[in-house]
């Protein structure tokens, strides 16, 4: 009785009344997806445009010419500085779950032929939080974007700042930062992609630092947590608050963008401040969400160790 | 890159915690003595004054403990010298300054040109309040954008005439509101903190109470980070912390600790450059030799700091903070 007042969460994928793997239900419209039409889709539900969120490997893949990711810092993995209660064994299990080493991955390649710095936060990484590991990093393809007078782009997603590295996760906000300045003082563009939920203390750093903003449909964006602001004000919060949306209305950012229509915007915005195009690159993603039968997202390849940057 | 802190010192935790039960026993004991001698008229001077020597016991030894927990009460503490307060006190012929001519003036930033020690500076702070009446006026320290703002504004003018920055901070948090979100807290927090990554003058820095996260750092980047004895600077407070690690916020005491909060912590973390010293039991019990100690150790750091060339002051503070954190790497 009263199913059908039950409405789904949005958010993660549900799989619940859906054979595994084969097909997919939409949290936000309900409709069963075919999984491989989905995933041809960058993810975007064919059927009322609801952007799922995608992992760094799966944003990379989205957004470089085939091929051409040259991972750096690969390596580089979170310690456990202030002995916090819990934080190895929380450390382990997310880079078991991901397969990767931290909230990030960072490397140089081709955006429609233009060659680009590049960054994604991985909210499955424990939230996409930024501790010493996402800071330096952050830092790294900044100072190289710096020495190959590339542009750099960064894509977040993250709850904010990483609780148990404590002070040391915060002064990540002064390290991003400061290397974002030194870019603006080189006169590089940097492109800044907010994707579904960027908040905390990466919106106060790099995030919101970009020359152009951009940001996902529907995309979670804002400083403080919608719970605190509610408790702060008294108040019910109107639902579009602090969406991607909303932040376009206030003049936040600059642009929202649907994901099928990244790449091409990236790649425009990239020639128009002086990008050169070195290559040749894939055919277009597709525009329509269901438009013709499309290449699949490919994975990145092996993760090459960058000499020259 | 920071040094790995030492294991946590749970035993020192746990006996303040149990001290801190025994003061409250003991304070209720002489209470409940109190009363009966009014309401009986019977002279306990005696039991009170032994009570009374014993709770004296239990506060020395708490005092002795150190624990995180008992730098966030003082750093917290209502008399408390306030950031205005270090500001007015370390400053000749204070003019205060308005506006983010943007939006509107935020009373929670207080900002403005004064002397110190005969040189022309820039100085600005959160204002908390020292009661009710003035916390709501000064919205609890709590800066909106547009506070940010003002005092990027003035530490702009700052830069333009080439004179130093002074900032004193204490702030539990940027304002967590709809308004602020609307503005652009975020912005506005970011946009600061790269600024004064790149401002070329010195910028001195005090955490003087509360540096509370974002919030803080918008106003302490700088090429000296000094910071009270009991002061503390966190990711989160220590309530919020255990909310979300335990769903209760009532063990934020534990997690005070785990936060490592404390200035003898970030300094070791190579994120605090300076401990000043407070007055023994806090800063409120003598704010003339806290200031004192605060004026001697900005007056050091300002001295050693104006002999550098800008591009070379620059140069360090890039280096500074591209410094702090601490990774492995994985083989």
């Amino acid at each position: 009785m009263l199913n059908w007042l039950r409405r789904p969460k949005h958010g993660a994928i549900e799989r619940r009344d859906v054979p595994a793997g084969l097909w997919t239900k939409c949290p936000k419209c309900g409709a069963v997806v075919y999984a491989k039409e989905l995933e041809r889709n960058l993810k975007v539900c064919p059927k009322c445009g609801f952007h799922h969120r995608l992992t760094a490997e799966e944003r990379l893949a989205a957004t470089l010419d085939e091929g051409t990711f040259e991972e750096t810092d690969a390596a580089l993995t979170s310690g456990d500085p202030l002995r916090f209660d819990g934080y190895r064994e929380k450390l382990a299990e997310a880079r078991q779950k991901t397969g990767n080493a931290d909230a990030i991955m960072t490397g140089i390649g081709l955006i429609e032929g233009c060659r680009t710095a590049i960054g994604a936060l991985d909210f499955t990484f424990m939230g996409g939080s930024m501790g010493s590991v996402v800071g330096e990093k952050v830092a790294r393809i900044a100072e190289r974007a710096l020495e190959a007078r590339a542009p750099l782009v960064l894509f977040s997603a993250s709850g904010g700042a990483r609780m148990q590295e404590g002070a040391l996760s915060l002064m990540q906000l002064a390290k991003t930062s400061a290397a974002i300045g030194r870019l603006r003082d080189a006169r590089l563009p940097y492109l800044s992609i907010m994707c579904d939920p960027t908040t905390g203390g990466v919106t106060a750093s790099f995030a919101f630092l970009g020359d152009v903003i951009l940001a996902e449909p529907g995309a979670l964006i804002g400083f403080a947590g919608r719970r605190v602001i509610e408790q702060t004000i008294r108040r019910k919060l109107p639902e579009n608050f602090q969406t991607a949306e909303f932040c376009l209305e206030h003049g936040l950012i600059d642009m929202v963008v649907p994901r099928t229509e990244m790449r091409p915007t990236l790649a425009r915005l990239l020639r128009f401040f002086g990008a050169p195009k070195v290559a040749d690159s894939r055919p277009a993603a597709p525009a329509q969400p269901d438009a013709a039968p499309q290449p699949d997202i490919v994975p990145p390849p092996d993760p090459v160790r960058s000499e020259g940057l | 890159m920071a040094a790995l802190l030492s294991e946590r010192n749970r035993e020192a935790e746990a006996r303040a915690a149990e001290l801190e039960a025994r003061l409250t026993e003991v304070q209720a004991e002489i209470g409940a003595l109190r009363r009966r001698a009014e309401k009986d008229r019977l002279d306990f001077g005696v039991q009170i004054s032994a009570l009374e020597a014993r709770a004296d016991q239990f506060r020395e030894a708490l005092l002795n403990l150190r624990t995180a927990w008992q730098a966030v009460a003082l750093a917290r503490h209502p008399q408390r010298p306030k950031a205005q307060d270090f500001i007015a006190a370390l400053l000749d012929d204070f003019t205060e300054l308005h506006g983010d001519r943007l939006f509107r003036d935020d009373p929670a930033i207080t900002a403005g040109l004064g002397w110190f020690e005969g040189r022309p500076v820039v100085a600005v702070g959160p204002h908390k309040g020292k009661d009710t009446r003035e916390n709501i006026a000064h919205n609890f320290g709590m800066p909106y954008p547009e506070g940010y703002r003002k005092a990027l504004r003035v530490m702009k003018l700052a830069e333009k005439f080439g004179y130093p920055v002074i900032s004193v901070v204490d702030t539990p948090a940027a304002y967590p509101g709809d308004a602020a979100e609307e503005r652009g807290q975020a912005e506005a927090i970011a946009r600061n903190i790269e600024e004064m990554t790149r401002l070329r003058v010195p910028v001195l820095v005090v955490i003087t109470g509360e540096g509370g996260s974002g919030g803080a750092l918008a106003i302490a980047v700088g090429d000296a980070i000094l910071m009270l004895e009991n002061a503390i600077y966190t990711v989160i407070p220590p309530e919020g912390c255990a909310a979300i690690l335990w769903r209760d916020a009532s063990r934020a005491r534990e997690a005070a600790a785990a936060l490592r909060l404390t200035a003898a912590d970030l300094t070791t973390l190579e994120i605090v450059d300076e401990i000043v010293p407070e007055p023994r039991g806090g800063a409120h019990l003598d704010p003339a030799a806290t200031t004192e100690a605060v004026r001697g150790a900005l007056r050091r750091h300002l001295q050693a700091l104006s002999a550098f060339p800008v591009d070379e002051l620059l140069r360090r503070r890039y280096a500074k903070y591209r410094r702090i954190g601490y990774h492995e790497e994985r083989v």
